[in-house]
């Protein structure tokens, strides 16, 4: 403790200079956080989703749709326990750009496939009650201020009803509260419709849906349940194909781009600059104080003292930016939160962000803080 | 009177590309406990080479080198460093203060590697600026400071740890002749008053002056002797 004067001297000698070199380390992290914060996400996404859950399509596509009538032979697989559907409204509320995750779906079997959805008996007998109901996230609700009777009007690119127009009325009969990681994503916080009521009233497609998800009674037999699905329904004009929810999930994501890979490579191209950058920062400061280096091998401070007063400025240098970066890439993702619902930066992304951190001030403070050890006072008195 | 620096046969050499260089030749000196030497001669005399090797700061090629009762010869890079926290105290010419310290604070960069605790540091380093007149300039930085108060600042910095000897490398060089003036006072004084010893390298023949003996290094020889008692 008694040598942080020292420290602080070496630090602030030039002080705009440390300043600059810690906002730039600081960015890095925050940068940092952001992008693995999101990408844990995504991973932590993957690994939440079941593989009790099965997701059936079309094979030609996700939006491609499927005859509801193919419910039924589904249903009757051995191992299917629950079976609900889902098309995409893809819905706006009063302009394009309010866009609304909103589907139509069976709800009481929606309730039974997602359980975390915490959708209620009273909320699915509401529904059956009112036709064009809605049942809203709460997230969702909370963003454009919605509440229970109200009446919503939203817009569609994609669907006409029956009297040509491309505006549809809903009446909100419930918000429900789901589980903390599904409060944001598109089933937790999105807007559910009666499909019965919305495939009446549209004007084509009817009697089809995009996608069922079924809930299987042993995870273990997903694989083989999956196939005798799609077998079913093989060389026929409505081929499927079936994944469970975290294989389906995965597909989605890599079908936009591997993320993780994106992710590795952009935090791998900063953390390189970063070292340069820091590494030309100390090796500057110290060639600038090796007069002042010898003095306090003169005064008797020994090779080694001098080394680990230069990594530990190194060591400061990097660690303080590179948490106010971590803390201020929590405070981001806290206030955005992330596609997957999460608003916590994972604490493994912190740790692997002080590891970084330690890592570049060594690396970065070795090289100055060997050529401070083995300075010749003689020659350094002299400015040789 | 006991010796405090006594070499013996002290040669330097050293190697400069394919070259080697003799700077000090069979040097023999001595000196006693509580004298003010001043080391006089032209550049590249070897002046500060005798200088760095009566402080420890580098080694004879040849020869023997007491200081202070030791055989500093001999010591291995980290005892010197020890021994020099112990013995030594040093003036350089350009003051070599850290900038972003306070006179006090950079007073106190000696008692950092002793045992005392930080109000003891503080107190020891408040002292050491008493005694050079700069007591109510302990809050201010090196760049507050004029030269030849940076100048006080350095040698209360060399006195702090109360060693043996005082080595100072033209601690007038880069001083105007009235702070010169008032420096040369303050070693003397020290060196009357508080029988420290001193070692001063200097060109000037007046500041010199100030010192108990001078001794002509002339090509790596020691010329004639000359000595004065102290004003």
């Amino acid at each position: 403790m008694k040598y942080l004067i020292l420290i602080r001297a070496g630090l602030w000698r030039k002080k705009t200079r440390t300043l600059l070199t810690m906002a730039s380390i600081m960015v890095a992290f925050l940068l940092f956080g952001l992008i693995q914060g999101i990408n844990q996400d995504i991973k932590k996404g993957l690994g939440d989703s079941s593989n009790a859950r099965l997701w059936t399509a079309s094979r030609v596509g996700l939006l491609s749709s499927l005859p509801i009538s193919l419910l039924s032979r589904i249903a009757a697989v051995e191992g299917v326990r629950a079976i609900a559907h889902v098309s995409l409204f893809g819905g706006y509320f009063r302009d394009a750009r309010n866009a609304i995750p909103a589907f139509a779906t069976n709800v009481d079997q929606l309730a039974v496939v997602y359980p975390e959805l915490n959708i209620s008996h009273t909320q699915i007998d509401a529904m059956k009650s009112t036709r064009a109901g809605a049942l809203v996230g709460r997230f969702l609700a909370n963003e454009y201020g919605w509440k229970v009777g109200d009446q919503i009007p939203l817009g569609t690119t994609l669907w006409r009803n029956v009297d040509g127009r491309n505006s549809w009325t809903f009446n909100i009969v419930g918000i429900f509260d789901a589980d903390p990681k599904y409060a944001r994503n598109s089933l937790g916080g999105s807007l559910w419709l009666n499909y019965d009521y919305w495939d009446e009233a549209r004007l084509f497609d009817r009697h089809h849906v995009h996608q069922f998800i079924i809930r299987i009674d042993n995870p273990a037999h997903a694989t083989a349940i999956a196939s005798q699905i799609d077998r079913l329904f093989a060389n026929s004009s409505d081929e499927t194909r079936t994944q469970t929810e975290s294989a389906a999930i995965q597909s989605q994501l890599e079908s936009l781009a591997d993320v993780d890979f994106i992710a590795n490579a952009m935090v791998g191209a900063v953390m390189f600059t970063l070292l340069f950058l820091t590494a030309n920062t100390m090796m500057q400061s110290v060639r600038e104080r090796i007069p002042e280096l010898a003095v306090l091998r003169t005064l008797g401070f020994s090779g080694g003292a001098v080394c680990a007063l230069v990594l530990v400025e190194s060591a400061l240098l990097c660690l303080i930016a590179a948490i106010i970066g971590l803390i201020l890439s929590a405070v981001a993702i806290e206030m955005v939160g992330t596609s997957l619902g999460t608003t916590v930066l994972p604490p493994v992304v912190v740790i692997v962000g002080l590891v970084i951190a330690a890592v570049l001030a060594i690396v970065s403070g070795l090289l100055p803080a060997v050529r401070a050890q083995r300075l010749n006072i003689v020659d350094a008195l002299a400015a040789r | 009177m006991s010796m405090i620096i006594s070499l013996q046969g002290v040669v330097k050499r050293y190697v400069r590309g394919k070259q080697q260089i003799e700077v000090l030749h069979k040097l023999a000196l001595e000196v006693a406990g509580g004298e003010f030497l001043a080391l006089m001669g032209p550049s590249g005399s070897g002046k500060t080479t005798l200088l760095n090797l009566i402080a420890g700061l580098d080694q004879p090629t040849e020869g023997e080198v007491n200081v202070a009762g030791e055989r500093i010869d001999r010591l291995s890079g980290s005892q010197l460093g020890r021994w020099r926290a112990r013995h030594i105290g040093f003036v350089f010419q350009f003051y070599n203060l850290l900038p972003v310290l306070t006179a006090q604070e950079n007073v106190e960069v000696p008692l950092l590697l002793t045992h005392l605790s930080a109000s003891q540091r503080k107190q020891n380093a408040r002292m050491a600026l008493e005694l050079v007149g700069l007591g109510d300039r302990a809050s201010h930085k090196p760049n507050e400071l004029s030269g030849g108060q940076l100048q006080r600042v350095s040698i209360a910095r060399a006195l702090v740890s109360d060693p043996t000897l005082l080595v100072c490398d033209e601690p007038t060089g880069d001083l105007d002749r009235e702070n010169a003036e008032e420096i040369l006072k303050l070693l003397q004084m020290l060196n009357r008053d508080q029988g420290k010893t001193i070692v001063m390298v200097t060109h000037d023949a007046l500041a010199a002056d100030h010192a108990s003996r001078t001794l002509h290094l002339d090509k790596g020889h020691l010329h004639g002797t000359s000595a004065r008692s102290a004003a």
